[in-house]
């Protein structure tokens, strides 16, 4: 029965490798480098998380490599979704929140959750898009062209041309760009999480962080999604937190498992999917909890 | 049982709509007769036939203008403070208390506030800007409360989406939290306004005169450039008087000429509170149409 359903994973895996190998045609139209894989970028020292007396993470190490998709999956409650929140910050908007430990942003190599990085720095560096879609009840190029204008980009034309290519690259400009003056709201809720994630990446984030992005949209709306997150690893590096194991395994390059706060096991997705080292790895992929 | 709650509930239902037509009927007939262009555009007068509100509209106008002035830039950035700046502690608990008993308070108590303080103490006199601020006050708290329900409103998501962005609490407040409550906040404006235009008590507190046969000198010019801050000071500076103290001086006096004139300056005041009303009714179907979560 294991081996069965490892079969079958690892045979999904292997053919979503072939496709990437396939589909480079999003690469060659675009400026941004396509840097080496193994480069790591995020490096997790020690990290614990507590709400204020909770401690919800353990010591979490990992290395997170750059331009690589990266899934963390668990039970609900496990902490992917507070490991995830930790990168770009957002537990500061909450007193009585406290970190320990080092997240290394490379390649300057600043300790993001030190109390002296300012937090809005980290937050134009790291993307979010959240669990449910949250356009800004504002028109579609007003929500895209937000994050540029606090960063003080006011020309006209720079700004057009960067909400036209985040559009383009989150598959949503053939759908919008009759509408663009139109209130975000007027969108289905795929398209919605779409253009959260072209207001996300119209601030060239070098990370991108997912939080459970499709437990919201019915299946159509998240194949589109899957395959949008697929080839935005060619510009930036991502972290999606998932609650859906095919998904992690149709879409991540390394995956990582969690389990009541802390990291289990962390490995290349086919590792993890098929040869798991640990007992509870495998508990949880072959269902037996969670 | 529960026909019997049902018959009582409608005979409740009736009544309390009878009474209330009674008494708008009664405005109607009394006062509609002496509805006319002249009485909006005459001074009082000691012949009934010749008394007018202009005065009273224009005093109206004036005192509320400064009501809804001195509420907002007050009430407004106070709710702000309190929901998105104030830590959530006993200090606040006791604030937010007191502020929801404020609007309790008998408008005749702010009346006596206004004429120690402003009066009295600060000099203003018993004039427009004393009526402004003493009605500004009586909509404060319900001001406060207003945009304080209607910043809830807004989802955490929304904020938590602006600040993934790399916002600061500044421009979360001002590009988000502020445009997305504006329509209720609007709207609790506009109500608070309609119940503080009917309001005498305070008014004649402070000094309101019955009798006014001239207006306030016009800040507006007809040449460049056009306003004039002069005139401004002298405006508020000036006395006034408004339609309910106008009201209030017709109907007690004895020829009952005076008490149509009363019904018909009613008229004008339920006109002027209905047109607010569905103003703001008008607001909130539409801000929520525009904005749904």
């Amino acid at each position: 029965m294991v081996r069965n359903l490892a079969i079958k994973t690892l045979s999904m895996v292997q053919k979503k490798l072939k496709e990437d190998q396939e589909d480079d045609s999003f690469n060659r139209k675009n400026s941004m480098p396509k840097k080496e894989p193994e480069d790591i970028k995020l490096e997790v020292k020690d990290l614990s998380f507590f709400y204020g007396n909770v401690q919800a993470l353990k010591n979490i190490n990992i290395k997170i490599p750059s331009y690589q998709i990266t899934a963390i999956i668990g039970a609900s409650g496990c902490g992917k979704t507070t490991f995830l929140r930790c990168i770009n910050r957002m537990h500061d908007l909450y007193s009585k929140n406290g970190y320990s430990g080092k997240i290394i942003l490379y390649p300057d190599g600043i300790n993001i959750i030190d109390k002296k990085v300012d937090p809005i720095s980290i937050r134009m560096r790291a993307g979010m898009v959240f669990q449910k879609p949250n356009p800004f009840p504002k028109s579609i190029y007003e929500n895209v062209a937000y994050g540029l204008k606090i960063k003080g980009i006011k020309d006209k034309k720079t700004l057009d041309e960067k909400v036209e290519w985040a559009l383009r690259a989150s598959a949503l400009w053939e759908e919008v760009k009759d509408r663009l003056k139109e209130n975000a709201y007027s969108l289905s809720g795929g398209q919605q999480q779409r253009l959260c994630i072209a207001r996300a990446i119209a601030m060239d984030p070098e990370v991108l962080l997912f939080d459970e992005p499709t437990s919201a949209l019915d299946p159509v709306s998240t194949s589109k999604i899957e395959e949008l997150i697929l080839e935005l690893k060619q510009h930036t590096t991502v972290i999606i937190v998932t609650h859906n194991m095919q998904q992690a395994a149709r879409i991540s390059d390394y995956t990582a498992f969690m389990h009541l706060g802390e990291l289990v096991e962390f490995g290349r997705t086919e590792k993890i999917f098929t040869n798991p080292s640990n007992k509870l790895t495998e508990d949880y992929i072959t269902g037996r909890f969670g | 049982m529960d026909t019997v709650f049902e018959a009582l509930g409608i005979i409740a239902v009736f009544l309390v709509m009878t009474f209330i037509f009674a008494i708008i009927l009664d405005l109607f007939m009394d006062g509609l007769q002496r509805l006319s262009l002249g009485f909006l555009t005459s001074y009082p007068s000691r012949f009934p036939e010749k008394a007018g509100i202009l005065s009273a509209w224009v005093g109206t106008i004036y005192v509320m203008a400064g009501a809804v002035f001195w509420s907002v830039i007050l009430g407004v950035p106070a709710g702000i403070y309190l929901e998105e700046y104030a830590r959530k502690n006993w200090l606040t608990s006791i604030i937010e208390i007191n502020i929801n008993n404020l609007a309790a308070v008998p408008s005749i108590i702010y009346g006596l506030l206004a004429l120690g303080i402003f009066v009295y103490r600060l000099g203003f006199g018993e004039s427009i800007l004393t009526g402004g601020l003493t009605l500004g006050f009586l909509m404060l708290p319900v001001i406060v409360v207003a945009t304080r329900e209607s910043i809830k409103r807004i989802p955490q998501s929304i904020r938590e989406a602006a600040y993934s962005m790399g916002a600061t609490k500044w421009e979360t407040v001002r590009d988000h939290v502020i445009p997305y409550s504006a329509g209720g906040i609007l709207t609790g404006v506009i109500i608070a306004a309609s119940r503080a235009i009917g309001e005498t008590a305070p008014l004649i507190t402070i000094g309101a005169l019955t009798f006014i046969a001239f207006l306030p000198p016009s800040p507006i010019k007809a040449d460049f450039p056009f306003v004039s801050w002069d005139s401004f000071v002298e405006m508020l500076k000036s006395p006034f008087t408004v339609i309910p103290i106008q009201m209030f001086n017709w109907i007690s006096r004895p020829q009952k000429e005076f008490h149509e004139n009363a019904a018909a300056a009613g008229l004008v005041l339920i006109a002027l509170t209905l047109i607010m009303n569905s103003l703001a009714l008008f607001l909130r179907y539409k801000v929520r149409r525009r904005i749904k979560w």
